[in-house]
């Protein structure tokens, strides 16, 4: 198997399905020419014009209710934000259109779009540029969160996403896109909803998605050669959630720990342990469920007060020590 | 009512319905047709109220009454097939759209048969179908929306437009400019039909605005516009039907604001604190649409009185059969309620 950056993949699946699909296009600022503000989609315009690669001006509201009313009358868009930071310019028509519109109609419409989002922290942008809104879009019933951790996934899932006829909110972590992997070639998908196991383990399972999945994994084999055994399951769709698969862990493991950039209070580690305690899961527990989240702050700029806000392997392995030695 | 008289309206005003069916090429028998269907956008909405007033609405509504020439000169003007965008107020569009008035009733009552089989009320009434994509409840909402559709008309070279109904509260949201600077850089085939009943639920549009009329925004983005009575039904099917041609023959985007006024406060709370009896007595007398329409048909023989009691008399018949087909209709299934959140 090749192996490519996460960058590569989802570029690839753009292009792959945007090849076999006529209905699929790309919308939004800066794809042309430039590429991409991350380069994403550099090469694109070249194949497939401008009325497939659409341009826009500086209008998230604009890109993502195109997006929507095309994908309402049989398109297929892709969507690109700049800075997930900027959807929330753009929650009218995600929010009270797109995830709502099948629903308030009785079941007639179908708004096949996907929301590309390169979110979270570090890369010293700051504030209103570093944020990891996922939670914040989890809780919108009609839109489904996916926060691919791997190349691999990021190409298998933005295919199923692309053909999912329902809204779906793509998060990328800033910092995957360097981050190479193998991936499979040609035309595959991984299914929406379905978690993975990044690495088995027996004593404690660590819950996670996205760049935070990479962090939980350097700390899984290094703790491996202590002798812990840590399972990390990586989530890959947020909503809907696998909960199958985090009852079935946590059976194994007796031990729960969810990590994510999100910011803690309202952040989906609440919603995995809602899972485990209202699941048969609670009677396995050994310990009590912790999680490690983004501290309660805004993302500051300082290269080392930026560290600090967001989990590091540092942190999730002390978290992982304590937990498995009861000592929390 | 002072400040809107200072503005002069782009259409001529229809004196002599003769000629100007001989103009726009219209039958007698359409002619009727369009007095008909606006005969039947008012009962049905009294009706409506009348539901309400018995208790048998569980939400607000938006009444138009007294908006059904905009309704009826635009739903006559554009064909079938192409898409509709409306707002909120929007019962008179979709009759005047050819909608089943039954299916519409059950909806209000919040029935399984209703078009969104009681899940959105008055306030969300479409017929994706019938490319109709919705009544909406955001002020605004479909304008943006109707960029996307128009982009799927473009990217699909069909000759359809995509007409997006709005009200003067809309023209000051930030999605009305991007949606029209969207649809220009694009060329867009889409007509935004602003319709001014005058207030954003109690703001006068004159207060709130900082020029009128909004054909100036539209020129700001290089769109043409025009500034019409939309209680002039010949004048907006007129206007509305040469906007459309413009869309239509991929010239872009058109710009329409057809001047009206409601009848009924702005939803169901509403006391009419911000507006006076006689201002409201004057749009109902002197201005009223369908009583000037009908004078028109009158004097010009196309409609005598005998007709126009028939039509009376079959359009109420036709509205109680749809609330008593509404009241028969069963409930949703409760244990549906989790439905179609997704596909």
């Amino acid at each position: 198997m090749p192996e490519i950056t996460y960058r590569e993949a989802i570029h690839d699946a753009m292009v792959e399905e945007m090849r076999r699909d006529e209905n699929v296009f790309l919308i939004g600022e800066d794809i042309g020419t430039y590429g991409g503000a991350f380069g994403v989609s550099a090469g694109m315009l070249a194949e497939f014009g401008p009325e497939r690669v659409r341009e826009t001006p500086i209008s998230e509201l604009g890109i993502v209710g195109a997006a929507a009313g095309a994908a309402m009358v049989g398109m297929r868009p892709i969507a690109e934000l700049m800075f997930s930071d900027f959807v929330l310019l753009a929650m009218e028509p995600l929010m009270n259109q797109a995830a709502k519109a099948r629903y308030m109609f009785g079941g007639k419409a179908t708004v096949p779009m996907v929301l590309r989002l390169p979110s979270g922290s570090g890369t010293g942008a700051a504030a209103q540029h570093s944020q990891s809104l996922e939670s914040m879009l989890m809780h919108i019933p009609g839109i489904k969160v996916v926060a691919p951790s791997t190349a691999a996934d990021a190409k298998g899932m933005l295919l199923s996403a692309i053909r999912d006829p329902n809204p779906v909110c793509f998060v990328e972590h800033k910092l995957l896109y360097k981050v190479k992997g193998e991936v499979p070639e040609g035309d595959y998908t991984i299914p929406i909803g379905l978690a993975d196991i990044k690495h088995a383990g027996t004593d404690i399972t660590v819950v996670s998605s996205g760049i935070m999945v990479q962090k939980s994994l350097a700390v899984a084999k290094k703790l491996n050669d202590e002798g812990i055994s840590v399972e990390v399951l990586d989530l890959r769709t947020l909503r809907p959630m696998d909960t199958e698969a985090i009852i079935k862990s946590v059976k194994k493991t007796g031990r729960l720990l969810v990590v994510h950039e999100a910011v803690q209070t309202g952040g989906w580690a609440g919603e995995v342990m809602a899972v485990v305690s209202s699941s048969e899961a609670f009677d396995y527990l050994d310990a009590p469920m912790r999680r490690l989240a983004g501290k309660d702050v805004p993302i500051p700029y300082n290269r080392l007060l930026e560290a600090a806000a967001v989990p590091q392997e540092a942190d999730i392995e002390a978290e992982i020590r304590a937990i498995v030695s009861n000592q929390y | 009512m002072e400040e809107w008289k200072k503005l002069e309206f782009d259409n001529v005003e229809t004196t002599d319905v003769l000629k100007s069916a001989e103009k726009l090429k219209l039958s007698n028998e359409r002619l009727v047709e369009m007095y008909r269907t606006m005969v039947k956008i008012r009962l049905f909405e009294e009706m409506a109220d009348k539901q309400y007033a018995m208790g048998k609405v569980h939400g607000t509504m938006h009444l138009s009454a007294g908006q059904e020439a905009v309704a009826v000169g635009t739903g006559f003007a554009v064909r079938k097939g192409d898409y509709l965008l409306n707002h909120h107020r929007g019962h008179g569009h979709f009759i005047a759209s050819g909608a089943d008035v039954d299916r519409m009733m059950a909806e209000f009552l919040g029935k399984d048969t209703g078009y969104c089989r009681g899940r959105g009320g008055s306030m969300h009434i479409a017929d994706v179908t019938a490319n109709n994509l919705g009544a909406n409840g955001i002020v605004g909402g479909g304008l943006q929306l109707a960029v996307g559709v128009g982009l799927a008309v473009q990217m699909k070279k069909t000759d359809q437009i995509v007409l997006t109904i709005f009200g003067d509260g809309a023209t000051n949201e930030g999605i009305f400019h991007e949606s029209l600077n969207m649809a220009k850089i694009w060329d867009l085939p889409i007509l935004y039909l602003c319709e001014n009943n005058q207030y954003g639920m109690s703001a006068n549009v004159v207060r709130v605005s900082a020029k009128t009329p909004f054909k100036a925004r539209a020129a700001a983005y290089d769109i043409p516009g025009y500034y019409i009575d939309g209680n002039d039904v010949l004048a907006v099917y007129e206007t509305i039907q040469e906007a459309a041609e413009h869309a239509r023959s991929r010239k872009g985007p058109v710009f329409v604001e057809a001047q009206t006024y409601r009848y009924f406060g702005h939803s169901k709370s509403d006391r009419n604190l911000y507006r006076t009896k006689d201002e409201i007595e004057y749009w109902k007398t002197v201005e009223d649409p369908i009583s000037r329409y009908e004078k028109l048909l009158v004097e010009a023989g196309s409609m005598d009185e005998k007709t126009i009691n028939s039509i009376k008399q079959e359009i109420t018949d036709e509205i109680d059969k749809a609330v008593v087909f509404a009241e028969n209709s069963p409930e949703p299934d409760v244990n549906s309620v989790t439905e179609w959140v997704y596909a």
